[in-house]
């Protein structure tokens, strides 16, 4: 979503993007004109009049579970944000009882949080275990 | 999901859905508190309606229409940036 209008939008999908995309850019290419949805998500900078590059990761219940501003001249990572996605529905699927320590990732171990694990974390999650 | 936008010159447009967040205090009631709707992490996503451009078209999209669905929404500067 950014301030331009569809048909910057078109232009920019049919002239730059399936360049790099085959096909285009496969999901809604958004345009919010004045920024009025980017206001009420605190990402509108009304001094440049452009968004800042926010990120929200939006559950099925529409729920924001996380999100991510970073100033313009800085890119995102796809990664990370597919990670925390993962992250978020084993945590959904345990329905609350599992955790993801840091560093967690698809095929590493998850925490069940509870009275017997106060205390004992430095047991079964190790330092290392943060950095891929 | 997304409506098709009829073709015409006017230019779509869209916006928050439902009431807007207050903002400002009644005149003459002390020093003017501004009420910040600030996003937080286990809130609700305001809902919105946008126009966009999707698969060749131009569609209306309403955030509310993807309940049941994970949804990544990005902000950008603006088309042709670089990063």
């Amino acid at each position: 979503m950014s301030v331009d209008s569809v048909f910057v939008h078109k232009m920019w999908n049919d002239h730059e993007l399936t360049k790099m995309v085959s096909g285009g850019v496969p999901f809604a290419m958004l345009s919010d004109g004045g920024g009025r949805v980017g206001s009420v998500y605190g990402v509108y900078d009304q001094d440049a009049g452009v968004e800042m590059r926010g990120r929200f990761i939006i559950d099925p219940d529409g729920v924001i579970q996380g999100y991510e501003v970073l100033t313009p001249p800085v890119g995102r990572n796809v990664d990370e944000t597919i990670r925390q996605i993962q992250a978020f529905q084993v945590v959904r699927n345990s329905k609350g009882t599992e955790a993801t320590p840091s560093g967690w990732k698809p095929g590493k171990m998850t925490l069940k949080p509870g009275p017997d694990l106060v205390g004992k974390v430095w047991e079964v999650w190790k330092t290392s275990m943060a950095f891929d | 999901m997304p409506e098709e936008i009829k073709a015409g010159c006017a230019r779509p447009t869209g916006g928050p859905v439902g009431e807007a967040p207050e903002r400002t205090a009644p005149a003459g009631t002390g020093p003017v508190k501004e009420e910040k709707g600030m996003i937080k992490v286990g809130g609700k996503a305001p809902d919105f309606t946008a126009p966009a451009y999707l698969g060749g078209k131009f569609v209306q999209v309403k955030l509310s229409d993807y309940l049941g669905k994970w949804v990544v929404l990005c902000f950008y500067p603006g088309d042709f940036t670089f990063v």
